[in-house]
């Protein structure tokens, strides 16, 4: 038996979701494994957002299995949740609450109060450099430091995997680096693993692990490098411009 | 990095812990929105001042329990009105919890790994905090204004309005979880709100009514509403209707069951 501290922090096999006609997660299977990062790249409408929605349990009812470190979100969605954080793409911040009551309320969704997560909550709002915004509307903040927000409140209840759902949209080129900066410097000083949605190529390295989803399937997995060269291409647009055209068969590198 | 450790609950205190921080969060939202607070105070004043002091000559109550006097029109419906406005509450925060801008925050509210018919009940819950502060601001105006009852009888409504309330929460949940042409709030009022409102015994005594309408006295009977204004008539005259109380605690329990049952958020995801 494989003990749920061993077990990849995310695996996704056979889902598949129709939303009426449209197949928007054909079969689908992923894995993150625990400790590393992936970028989950893809067009818009690639099923990217549909496939958050069932690992956060908005979408009830899959076709197929999600196991976080092991456990089961359907029949053990508790200890599944608890160790999962999610920067959701639209925007989930209450405007009218200040950052610290917007914080603490999440954290009380976990069962969270009291010295130790308000000790928390400041030190994570110190490491993305708004500790002195704590107080403030979040409707008096950037877009960018709303993003930021949204990283902290995802990690307040120390959660181990982080999923982020396309988070530098709509973002200028400054908060977008700097949004990826500080989830990459995350990964660096501690353990966590992280699955990065996007549809920006520029936001994804060459030694990245990437799956490229397109239509509800995996048209391509493993290192960015590594994709480029089974796919011939010159550069990670131009592969993922031929795994992505209408028609195109991939394969996983 | 070094980040102070925190150890989530999932133990009765979780429970507590996880209830009153979305109790706290329905709170603070509601004092941001004032304009909320006021059309909820003016709507049943309007019915009490100008509705009730119209009628008030045409419509003599005669002597029927709890009264234990003839009474003025304005007492007569004071219960109905307080139940009205825990009906618009009710059935507008549960409605804008699935449909409302807030999808956002559901999405947040459903990762939580507490079970999801708690995060539902902890939602009906808040709503039910603010539907009591918003039925005794109400009430005190109607006192200050002379219309009032017995002082003892504003206590003893209390566990009447939080039934009620969560009576209606339950019903507003319900219908937000299964209808869908029930999108914005005036089909809401003109579909559900005015039928539970006018075919009660909130505006007069079930008697007048069966007096023009045998059948539609079955059906104010039938109204769950009826019994939430009986409920909480009865407890203002520090007396119990029991009839009512069964009524009222049967309905809660059915609608919750079927709204944590029906609940499916991909309805609103569908709508994006």
């Amino acid at each position: 038996m494989v003990l749920p501290d061993d077990a990849p922090a995310l695996r996704v096999r056979g889902l598949s979701h129709r939303f009426g006609p449209r197949v928007a997660l054909d079969e689908l299977s992923l894995d993150v494994p625990a400790g590393s990062f992936v970028a989950l790249l893809g067009p818009n409408g690639a099923g990217k957002t549909t496939l958050f929605s069932h690992l956060t349990r908005f979408l009830p009812n899959a076709v197929g299995q999600v196991k976080i470190f092991g456990h089961d979100l359907c029949l053990a969605p508790a200890p599944a949740l608890a160790a999962l954080g999610v920067v959701f793409q639209a925007r989930t911040v209450d405007p009218d609450l200040s950052v610290v009551q917007n914080l603490v309320y999440h954290a009380t969704l976990h069962g969270l109060a009291g010295r130790d997560v308000k000790r928390r909550i400041d030190a994570l709002l110190a490491f993305v450099d708004l500790a002195d915004r704590a107080r403030d509307k979040i409707r008096d903040l950037s877009g960018g430091q709303v993003r930021r927000i949204e990283i902290v409140r995802a990690l307040v209840h120390a959660p181990r995997l982080l999923l982020l759902d396309e988070p530098t949209v709509g973002l200028d080129l400054a908060s977008r680096r700097m949004i990826a900066t500080l989830v990459r410097r995350l990964i660096g000083e501690t353990s966590l693993s992280v699955l990065w949605a996007t549809h920006l190529l520029d936001e994804i390295e060459m030694a990245d692990a990437v799956t490229i989803l397109h239509r509800g399937c995996v048209r391509a997995s493993g290192a960015a490098a590594d994709i480029i060269a089974n796919q011939n291409a010159a550069s990670l647009e131009q592969a993922f411009g031929q795994l992505t055209r209408d028609g195109a068969s991939g394969a996983a590198a | 990095m070094i980040l102070p450790l925190v150890t989530p609950r999932r133990d009765l205190r979780g429970y507590a812990i996880c209830l009153s921080g979305i109790a706290a969060r329905e709170f603070l939202r509601f004092l941001h929105q004032k304009e909320r607070f006021f059309s909820a105070l003016v709507r049943p004043l309007v019915w009490l001042f100008i509705f009730a002091a119209g009628l008030r000559a045409t419509l003599a109550v005669s002597i029927i329990p709890p009264y234990i006097t003839t009474i003025p029109y304005e007492v007569y419906v004071l219960p109905g009105l307080a139940a009205m406005v825990q009906l618009f509450n009710g059935m507008q925060s549960s409605l804008s919890m699935v449909y409302d801008r807030e999808v956002g925050s559901m999405r947040v509210l459903l990762a939580s790994p507490f079970p999801r018919w708690s995060l539902l009940l902890a939602k009906l819950v808040a709503g039910v905090i603010v539907s009591l502060a918003q039925v005794y601001v109400f009430l005190l105006i109607a006192r200050l204004c002379g219309i009032e009852a017995p002082a003892l009888g504003y206590v003893c409504a209390l566990p009447a309005f939080i039934l009620v309330g969560l009576m209606l929460g339950a019903i507003g949940l319900f219908l937000s979880s299964v209808v869908r042409q029930l999108e914005n709030f005036a089909s809401i009022m003109n579909f559900v709100i005015f039928p539970m409102f006018f075919a009660s015994s909130g505006l007069y005594p079930l008697r007048q009514l069966r007096q023009s309408s045998e059948a539609l006295y079955i059906v104010s009977l039938i109204n769950p509403f009826t019994h939430a204004v009986e409920l909480i008539r009865f407890a203002l005259y520090i007396s119990l209707d029991s009839v009512a109380l069964a009524a009222c605690l049967a309905t809660t329990v059915l609608f919750f069951a079927l709204s944590a049952w029906a609940y499916d958020p991909a309805r609103a995801i569908l709508r994006q």
